[in-house]
């Protein structure tokens, strides 16, 4: 059962346009004399920066026992840029309390709105075109009802945000994929050695039939969190800085342990001051 | 029983199928066949799973149709020259003595010390250092005593060591059978063809034995001694070497990363990737190992998540460490303030995460072997002076006091400063002799220092 938040725009939930026909580039995978552009891209990492949350408002008036929050659950593209060019759809896996538990979201946004209590572990698969992997990543992410500061009441407006940054890693893509993608701004695409040559890429063609998948002004967006990797390098070179130190200090210290002279004979005086 | 009464459980097993079904099991456990109950509990009440003697056959009677009787009758045995007769106990059924050589014939071996004519002597065997007699003298020697050197050394005639006696023996015996055999390829595979008996060799391994058998009590020690310390040498170059290049391990990790990224920069692939090679002379091999083996097994799935691929390059480095080394490993990140797992985990994050606790890895490593160290001089210092409390420790005692700041400094986080003196310093202080006044010295001047 397919659908997503009312808020979000354009979401066709239901209507005719099927997102999953995507031609691929006038090839089917049974097309496979054509082997040049399946060739894969060894040593070539193509990386999606990605990030995966929950989002929960407290019911306040309208809480019932039951269901005292709202929440969403989604992947967004660390950017948020539109993930639907690598990702064809995502499956959610909740609690099996809920009806029909396992929940296809089509197209980007990929996210997922319900009410509830409790709060547990979300299993989240994401599956991609078949030009990108045949191969479904499952992660986990934890749905957060109840903020840490259990101190007075919970507020309506200010939701409990958990969010995780992770990158999906494609270690050896084919090169269509590369070609379609390396410009995309959602992928990260190392640059190629000189003089390689790509087949020219075709974009997906009723790309613009499904609307945004990207999330930039999403409604939710502004809980979004942003992830700068600066902080964390500038901690963890402080770090090292340290640590290295200190060992070229003990390594000082057992040179000097070695080189002391080990005495054969029993000493003839050494006092003890 | 109790705890059924404490529940308030019926005593009795309710249904009655249950005590039919272990009785007939300890019935067989009880009654074992053919020997006594006794007898039976000497193995230990359970029978071996391959009886070496059927139980049933203990206890057997013979047949009441054979007749035993015992009688003392002479034998002779094939081993015997002589016609000598020995008399001994024999079991007679019905009348009829048991007939065959005696039993224990078969066990009468010899060796077949080979015969030489004097025509093979002239024309093989002649040697400058042996006369004919003595060589004769030797084998037949040979024959008598079943080629038991020790004891023909001992009743040859003139001097002759063991060594010289086997080498002519040897040598004769090879040339012997050389020289009869039809055709070389024959007898190549023969023992004495093949590896002939080194005289010198023989002489040096036994000279070397009864040296080391006899050497003293001091001796031992002062080779124990020296061992080790060339051990120490041997070590903290490596560790030097270790130290020099750790740039290198840091590099060759990333090299396979960065080809990725650097892909067009093809020559820095080159120079890299020679670093390689050097850098595995570090003790750090296996490490290079897993991380290699982990990244082929990263690469081999098509799709994973830069978090699961920092778990597994994290539990490849450590693979060699203990639980313990692993909790001090994160214990030393959380008091630099680093997050166990990253926040942003990018590429260059993780990398950089990973570099950081191989680094830690090796501090603690660092800091052991220092404890070492330490332990095995003030050891050392004991047992080559005998019992001799209070030895100068005096050198120690500056190392051990630097030592102890080590610890403390690497408490980063600041808060952590006073839990980990006292950690330190009980396993630290291995040379702690309550008789030395020295003690007092390093204690005030860490005083101050603080």
């Amino acid at each position: 059962m397919p659908h997503t938040a009312t808020e979000t725009p354009a979401e066709d939930g239901g209507s005719a346009s099927k997102p999953q026909r995507i031609i691929k580039l006038g090839k089917t995978p049974d097309d496979s004399d054509k082997k040049s552009a399946n060739r894969r891209l060894k040593d070539i990492e193509i990386c999606v920066p990605m990030v995966c949350g929950t989002i929960a408002f407290y019911l306040g008036r309208k809480a019932s026992e039951s269901q005292s929050h709202k929440w969403t659950v989604y992947v967004r593209g660390a950017t948020n840029e539109d993930l639907g060019v690598v990702v064809k759809h995502v499956v959610f896996q909740l609690h099996p309390s809920f009806n029909n538990p396992t929940r296809l979201v089509e197209s980007p946004p990929f996210e997922l709105s319900e009410c509830g209590w409790g709060e547990f572990e979300i299993g989240i698969s994401l599956f991609f075109h078949s030009d990108v992997c045949d191969k479904q990543l499952d992660l986990y992410h934890h749905l957060k009802l109840y903020p840490e500061d259990e101190s007075g009441p919970q507020s309506t407006k200010k939701p409990v945000v958990v969010e995780a940054y992770n990158e999906i890693v494609f270690p050896d893509p084919s090169e269509c994929f590369f070609s379609r993608v390396q410009n995309h701004p959602a992928v990260l695409v190392p640059r190629l050695p000189a003089g390689f040559s790509l087949p020219a890429a075709v974009p997906f063609e009723n790309m613009n039939e499904r609307g945004r998948g990207d999330t930039k002004d999403h409604p939710l967006s502004q809980w979004f969190m942003n992830f700068s990797e600066a902080d964390e390098l500038l901690k963890l070179a402080a770090a090292r800085q340290q640590v290295q130190a200190h060992i070229v200090k003990l390594r000082r210290q057992l040179s000097v342990i070695d080189g002391m002279p080990q005495p054969l004979k029993p000493a003839s005086s050494y006092e003890c001051t | 029983m109790d705890a059924k009464d404490i529940l308030g459980l019926p005593k009795t097993p309710l249904p009655i199928t249950q005590e039919k079904k272990p009785r007939p099991q300890k019935d067989s456990q009880r009654k074992p066949d053919g020997i006594s109950r006794e007898v039976y509990a000497l193995t230990g009440g359970l029978a071996p799973l391959m009886p070496s003697i059927d139980a049933s056959q203990l206890k057997r009677r013979p047949p009441s149709d054979e007749k035993i009787t015992w009688q003392w009758l002479p034998f002779t045995s094939s081993a015997r020259k002589d016609n000598l007769q020995l008399y001994h106990w024999v079991r007679v059924v019905n009348g009829v003595p048991p007939t065959g050589d005696y039993s224990f014939a078969k066990y009468n071996k010899s060796v077949d010390v080979i015969k030489y004519t004097d025509e093979e002597y002239e024309k093989y065997l002649t040697d400058p250092m042996w006369t004919k007699e003595e060589t004769d003298q030797l084998f037949d020697l040979c024959e008598r005593f079943d080629l038991r050197f020790i004891v023909i050394a001992d009743r040859f005639p003139t001097f002759r060591t063991v060594e010289e006696l086997k080498d002519r023996y040897y040598s004769v015996s090879r040339a012997i059978l050389i020289a009869r055999a039809p055709s070389p390829g024959e007898v190549a595979g023969h023992p004495l063809v093949k590896e002939p008996y080194n005289v010198s060799q023989e002489t040096e391994r036994k000279r070397a034995l009864s040296m080391v058998l006899s050497q003293t009590k001091q001796q031992e020690r002062k080779d124990a001694e020296v061992l080790a310390e060339a051990k120490r040498i041997a070590e903290s170059r490596m560790a030097a070497q270790g130290a020099e290049e750790p740039d290198l391990p840091v590099t060759s990790d990333i090299v396979p990363e960065s080809v990725e990224r650097a892909i067009g920069h093809g020559d820095t692939i080159s120079p890299s990737s020679v670093q390689v090679p050097s850098a595995a002379v570090a003790p750090s091999t296996s490490i290079m190992a897993d991380n290699a083996s982990t990244l082929t097994s990263l690469r081999m799935l098509r799709v994973y998540l830069r978090t699961y691929a920092l778990e597994q390059m994290v539990q490849a480095a450590s693979s060699s460490a203990g639980l313990r080394t692993i909790k001090r490993v994160e214990q030393t990140l959380q008091d630099l303030g680093v997050n166990l797992k990253p926040k942003v985990p990018t590429k260059a994050v993780c990398a950089e995460h990973l570099e950081l606790r191989k680094e830690i890895l090796t501090l603690l490593n660092l800091q052991k072997q220092l404890q070492y160290k330490e332990a095995e001089g003030s050891s050392f210092r004991d047992g080559s002076y005998g019992d001799m409390p209070g030895t100068p420790k005096r050198s120690h005692r500056a190392v051990d006091q630097d030592r102890t700041f080590v610890p403390d400094a690497i408490s980063f986080g600041g808060e952590r400063a006073g839990k980990r003196e006292q950690k330190r310093k009980g396993p630290g202080r291995v040379s702690e002799t309550p008789s030395s006044p020295a003690h007092k010295r390093p204690r005030k001047m860490k005083a101050s220092d603080l």
